[in-house]
């Protein structure tokens, strides 16, 4: 797969040095499996920064539920069907603005350029974090789950139902994910990361028919 | 898979090609052409020539903000090159990156580890992501910290390291694939004195192990002590280029500052000094002493003896080692330090 050229050293080298003129499929994924091991011992250590997972679905669900409950659907049990599927889209969708914000970061620190100065897939340190991130979303979507069976939300789709329900949504938070990624890489610093991703966040995941009723919304903007 | 075959196959016949290239100058680890950076319309680096010889160390000198970082960056593939050719063994920066990543260590000038991780799990990363198995990783990482002295605080995490462990953490998680080539970018800047003659002594025993060195520092006695050639860089550009001691026959081997007691004739006193070191002295800010570069240090005495037999009296006398800003004003007429405001302190 690899071109392999020898490179010719003197004796007094280690070894002689084989060369790759790039980096094949598997070891791109094992330096991505590596990083993304970092990033999960990052955030093992850094637990605040899992608030936005923890807390803010937490928030959500409680706030929703029981203010808009009543005006939404008649009573909170009624709405409970629209709001839990609609809070775990919405705070996996939250929860992504962190993944531009934390690359913006890491790329500011003097680590990041060690990481470039390695021979190892250009994809890799972005890619690593990404992956890592899939548990957030997982972390999100369970959560809140839990917090609406608390509530007495019933799901009708049974336990596979659920779960491909929540695999759904950490697919869709870990595919929007690489837009914030992306501003990451662009905007200058973590706080311009951070107002940028709010702006293209806040209508993606308001703009729903589990925060207001669908016939709430103007033609053209109706969800 | 078919793309991917194709460049695997685009890259080996650029790779092919640098071998053939390589053959030519086997022993040139690096070689750059008029490299040049860039940002906006300040020539940061300005067609520098370099060759570095392999198993040298070759250093580079330069007051702050002289382009030195920016053209280490750069030949580490870390900067992109906006004019001229460089090469690394023989691999061409530009185009071959991933070739010329594999060949080198770079240790950047802030300890480039993670805060996140202890010392331990920062050297296993690094490892892993060169292609290590994990056993391995962990028995390198370990070897290197046993070298480093850093054994003690392998489990402690980095923020509460002093700035010389962080240093030698950095150096060490750069030699994990013995690298054939080292690019030290201000390895003692901000040392106290005693890690900073430990770090002399690691950059010496790494070259015995048979690495090339490029390093580049602020201090013109470390380039005199470490360096087998250095290349003196001012605004971008490079103003010299030889071994230690043929710059410093350039600028002599020492200089005399002699203050002069009040009264005596300053101007008798230059001329006087002239000729007896045949070099021109310059007068002191303060007009009342002066200051002469000696080819060699046993002229001092000349200098005095001569004034205490002309009657010029003095009023202190010092004998200095030429400072990097001597070999800049010998080099470029101006002092590395472009703040010193020359004019006003003149006056008082």
């Amino acid at each position: 797969m690899t071109a392999t050229i020898t490179f010719s050293t003197p004796t007094s080298r280690p070894a002689a040095r084989t060369v790759n003129a790039s980096v094949s499929v598997r070891d791109t994924l094992r330096q991505i499996m590596t990083l993304a091991w970092r990033a999960l011992i990052k955030m093992s250590r850094n637990p605040e920064q899992l608030v936005d997972v923890t807390f803010m679905p937490i928030l959500f669900t409680l706030m929703f539920g029981l203010m808009f409950g009543g005006a939404l659907s008649g009573s909170t049990a009624h709405y409970l069907p629209t709001l839990i599927p609609g809070i775990i889209a919405m705070t996996t969708i939250t929860a992504c603005v962190a993944a531009g914000i934390q690359l913006r970061e890491d790329m500011d620190k003097d680590v990041f350029d060690r990481f470039r100065s390695l021979p190892i897939a250009r994809i890799a340190p972005l890619a690593g974090p990404m992956t890592a991130d899939l548990a957030r979303y997982a972390i999100a979507a369970s959560i809140t789950l839990t917090i609406g069976i608390v509530m007495g939300y019933r799901p009708g789709g049974g336990v596979f139902g659920v779960a491909a329900g929540v695999v759904l949504a950490v697919i869709t938070g870990w595919s929007i994910a690489w837009i914030f990624l992306w501003i990451g890489t662009k905007a200058r610093s973590a706080g311009a990361v951070q107002g940028i991703s709010m702006m293209i966040m806040f209508p993606l995941a308001f703009l729903s028919n589990a925060s207001s009723p669908s016939t709430a919304f103007r033609d053209g903007s109706r969800p | 898979m078919t793309t991917g075959t194709s460049q695997a196959e685009g890259s080996s016949t650029r790779a092919e090609q640098a071998g053939r290239d390589r053959s030519l100058s086997v022993s040139v680890a690096v070689e750059a052409r008029g490299l040049t950076k860039l940002f906006g319309t300040n020539r940061a680096v300005d067609e520098v020539d370099l060759t570095v010889m392999e198993d040298e160390i070759f250093g580079v000198l330069g007051p702050n903000s002289a382009g030195k970082t920016t053209m280490l960056n750069m030949l580490a593939t870390l900067l992109t090159i906006d004019g001229g050719q460089a090469r690394i063994f023989g691999y061409d920066v530009r185009s071959e990156g991933h070739a010329v990543r594999q060949l080198i260590g770079v240790t950047g000038q802030f300890a480039s580890v993670d805060e996140n991780l202890t010392a331990r799990e920062n050297l296993w990363l690094f490892g892993r992501l060169q292609g290590l198995s994990s056993k391995n990783a962990h028995s390198i990482g370990d070897d290197l910290l046993e070298q480093f002295d850093l054994m003690k605080a392998a489990r402690r995490p980095i923020s509460q390291f002093s700035g010389g462990m962080r240093r030698r953490l950095d150096l060490a998680a750069s030699l994990i694939t013995r690298p054939a080539l080292i690019f030290l970018d201000e390895p003692t800047t901000g040392l106290d004195p005693r890690t900073r003659s430990q770090m002399w002594d690691t950059i010496r025993d790494l070259v015995a192990q048979g690495s090339t060195i490029m390093l580049t520092t602020q201090y013109l006695d470390e380039a005199d002590a470490l360096a087998g050639r250095i290349a003196v860089i001012d605004h971008g550009r490079k103003v010299a280029e030889g071994t230690p001691s043929q710059l410093k026959t350039q600028i002599g081997t020492s200089s005399l500052r002699v203050q002069m007691a009040k009264g005596a004739d300053t101007a008798d006193a230059l001329v006087l000094v002239a000729e007896v070191t045949r070099n021109t002295p310059t007068l002191s800010p303060t007009n009342s002493g002066f200051s002469v570069t000696l080819s060699d240090a046993n002229e001092a005495a000349d200098v005095l003896i001569a004034l205490r037999n002309h009657k010029l009296d003095i009023t202190s006398v010092t004998v200095e080692q030429p400072s990097l800003d001597d070999v800049f004003f010998a080099l470029t007429g101006h002092t590395s330090e472009t703040t010193i405001p020359e004019i006003e302190t003149s006056k008082s």
